[in-house]
């Protein structure tokens, strides 16, 4: 069967000897998942602090649907962008099927309504604080955005960490938009599930560990940057 | 510190090799996954790359949704192993023709003790009997691909059948030959497999190889290049330099030459 | 900033407040003028005291009655002409010259003018050497400080303080009331409550008395702590009206049945 520490050898000596391929694959991954990162994060952002400030009309109607697109089933993502992109689709001059493209397509629509809606409620918490004394000094609603998001920047990094995660371990949709392609669309999570449908679970597991061990990464370095920042910063 | 961050991320995103840039030169090809799996394409590929400078991406799916995905005009080429489905699909104006490119054949795996004793099965309708007799244990891909619709092709000559049984020793799970192959070799249960598939499945544990032989067990690859008047963005002209490849001395050679453990997967048809 | 643009005075008739059914302000009938002046609101937890600085401030709507700002309705348009410090400092997570410049960006004044104005107040509340410092690591009192000078950055009209001294220690509640006697001299309208009694006196020109949500008296400071006309203003002066409560052993108004409230 599948010898656990066989497969743990076996990430490490990847790691540890540079694999060509697995650079390669790690690489793309980060690329095309910090890319959509960054795209939703701009979207979603604004969205999370705009739905926690302003009073408009359906405002909570908005909060709810954040909420619910959070549990939007990622397969079903990944086939409603196919259908967009697809040459027979409405988006499909643009040729974008199959590529990295598409990919962050996928992955910005599915981590946006979780960074929307963890933003949404950190600065929601914030604005009880803040409400009173921005009205007082007189703070311009176009300003107010911006600073409660500054302001926030701490517990938006949790936010951000956590369409990152999403991202990182998306692999149904990225592999329909993505379609796993050799040295152009192959990512960790699709070579994962590509070397189990090929029966190599030892080189599965051992892709597994290495993508735990770069989560495990990200998240240690965000929390130390997290961690001084607030202690210098304050509460 | 903010802005450093920024810094490292932006580098980390922008100045490494970008695939996202695309390159220019390339085909797309809608193939199957036991095709994939097998590693045919790791073989083949690289050589008629290196010849003509084109790129080969290969979209592996099941049978049904390459097919679907070159209907959509999502391929340049299909590659797939359905006689029917393929002329079928050039009929429709989707493909300029079939070329019958080469063969294997499908085998039934199952586990070393062989419960239902197929081993001396004199062919596949007397095996897949033993097998419903016995009540063995057998995994069904019951998905869109061509080893499934053989494998109904196969129990309806026999004159059997297993749907009945659905969900008790008769599993459909809906899933790629990987998967089915690991299902099976977790539970010690029957299935139908295409040869290369298994040649190059590296978690056996206690399967083996029961039964082969037979016209009936014959699995034949058909290559499509699709038609520009019908898709009008299909890379035509490079699509059908493919397909000339495969079928010319040089491809089929390339073909018979990958083998496993020194056993060859593919058999080449024109050469 | 439209220097002639005025907010005093500030003008309340019958003005009040409620919340759901109840009144919770009521009739409060008071003008808050031009004057180089220290109002002190004195009165009991719950008196309204916070209610009726908020209302002045523009930040709560009235209910009842009317209120205008030099005659006009919207406080909103002149934002800079008045200020409000807190019970808590509320600073943002930046350095305190960061913080100061915040509220300064939000008037008229260049880059320059600006810098020289967050140099100044850094000097008048003592916080230079704080200047890049993380606003949140200061003292508790330190943060009063830079509230209170932020307050004042744009030089406000009026300055409207709500308890500030009361989670102070006296030697930091001392610093700000030094701070509020200085720019009261300067010619500021500041209305200040408390319900800490020495400090009233220490700084009140005049006193106005708050018991449940209504003004039982309004007279200068040293009438009112000689001579209080009302029960409540003497049973308070005593140190016996803490809180208002419904028929307590505190409360004048024991056995009376109340309709509001």
């Amino acid at each position: 069967m599948i010898d656990i520490w066989r497969a743990l050898e076996r990430a490490l000596d990847m790691i540890i000897s540079f694999d060509a391929a697995l650079v390669e694959i790690v690489l793309r991954s980060l690329q095309i998942n910090l890319f959509a990162l960054s795209i939703a994060a701009l979207i979603g952002l604004p969205l999370g602090a705009a739905t926690a400030l302003y009073r408009f009309p359906l405002r909570k109607v908005l909060a709810v649907l954040l909420s619910a697109m959070m549990g939007l089933p990622p397969v079903v993502v990944g086939l409603l962008v196919y259908l967009l992109l697809s040459r027979s689709g409405p988006l499909g001059v643009f040729g974008l099927l199959f590529t990295p493209t598409a990919m962050i397509i996928a992955q910005v629509i599915l981590i946006t309504p979780i960074i929307a809606a963890i933003s949404r409620q950190a600065l929601d918490l914030m604005w009880r604080d803040y409400e009173e004394q921005f009205q007082s000094l007189g703070v311009p609603p176009s300003r107010r955005l911006l600073a409660l998001i500054w302001d926030g920047r701490f517990s938006l990094l949790t936010a951000l960490l956590a369409g990152f995660g999403r991202a990182s371990a998306e692999v149904g949709a990225v592999m329909i938009v993505g379609g796993n392609i050799d040295h152009v669309s192959r990512v960790m999570t699709t070579s994962i599930a590509l070397e189990i449908s090929r029966g190599d679970l030892s080189l599965a597991l051992a892709l597994g560990f290495v993508l735990l061990a770069l989560s495990l990464a990200v998240n240690g370095a965000s929390f130390v940057i997290r961690d001084t920042a607030e202690r210098r910063y304050g509460q | 510190m903010i802005s450093e961050l920024l810094k490292f991320v932006l580098f980390l995103v922008f100045l490494l090799p970008s695939p996202l840039i695309a390159g220019a030169k390339f085909i797309t090809v809608a193939s199957t996954t036991s095709t994939q799996n097998s590693g045919l394409f790791d073989a083949i590929l690289p050589i008629f790359s290196r010849h003509t400078g084109i790129e080969v991406r290969v979209i592996a799916v099941g049978t049904g949704a390459a097919i679907r995905l070159a209907r959509n005009g999502d391929a340049d080429v299909l590659l797939v192993h359905h006689k029917a489905s393929e002329e079928k699909f050039v009929a429709d104006g989707h493909g300029l023709y079939r070329l019958p490119l080469m063969y294997n054949d499908f085998v039934l795996i199952g586990p070393k003790s062989d419960p239902a004793e197929i081993r001396k099965s004199p062919n596949v309708s007397n095996a897949l009997t033993r097998i419903m007799t016995r009540k063995a244990l057998f995994v069904s891909r019951a998905d869109d691909s061509g080893t499934y619709k053989r494998e109904v092709e196969l129990w309806r000559a026999a004159q059997l059948f297993p749907k009945r049984h659905s969900g008790t020793w008769y599993r459909e799970i809906g899933a790629g030959m990987g998967a089915a192959l690991n299902m099976a070799a977790a539970q010690n249960a029957y299935l139908l497999c295409d040869r290369s598939t298994w040649l190059s499945y590296a978690n056996r544990q206690s399967l083996a190889l029961l039964f082969v032989g037979g016209e009936s067990l014959r699995n034949v690859y058909g290559v499509i290049p699709l038609a520009k008047s019908r898709h009008p963005h299909v890379k035509q002209a490079m699509a059908e330099e493919f397909v000339k490849w495969l079928g010319s001395t040089t491809g089929q050679a390339a073909i018979a030459a990958y083998r496993i453990d020194g056993e060859q997967l593919f058999f080449p048809l024109i050469h | 900033m439209n220097a002639s643009a005025s907010i005093l005075p500030i003008r309340l008739d019958k003005a009040g407040i409620r919340s759901g059914n109840k009144r919770i302000l009521k009739e409060i009938t008071l003008s808050i003028d031009k004057a180089a002046k220290l109002t002190i609101l004195l009165g009991p937890n719950g008196a309204g005291k916070s209610l009726l600085l908020r209302l002045c401030h523009g930040l709560i709507a009235h209910d009842d009655g009317h209120i205008t700002w030099n005659g006009g309705g919207d406080p909103g348009l002149n934002r800079q002409r008045q200020a409000m410090v807190f019970q808590r400092p509320i600073l943002l997570r930046r350095s305190v010259q960061a913080n100061l410049d915040f509220a300064l960006s939000l008037g008229d004044l260049s880059k320059a003018s600006r810098r020289d104005r967050n140099a100044e107040i850094l000097e008048m509340t003592g916080l230079t050497r704080f200047a890049a410092r993380p606003a949140r690591q200061l003292s508790f009192g330190e943060q009063q400080r830079l509230a209170l000078g932020r307050a004042l950055a744009l030089k406000p009209q009026l300055l409207l303080l709500d308890e500030p001294c009361a989670s102070l220690d006296p030697a930091a509640s001392f610093l700000v009331e030094n701070l509020l006697q200085q720019v009261v001299g300067e010619g500021m309208r500041v209305v200040m409550a408390t319900h800490d009694l020495s400090q009233a006196r220490r700084l009140a020109d005049d006193v106005i008395f708050m018991y449940r949500g209504r003004i039982k008296e309004h007279r200068p400071a040293k009438d009112f702590f000689e001579a209080p006309e009302n029960d409540l203003s003497q049973a308070f002066l005593r140190g016996e009206l803490l809180w208002w409560r419904r028929r307590s052993i505190f409360s004048p108004d024991q056995g009376k049945p109340d309709d509001d409230f």
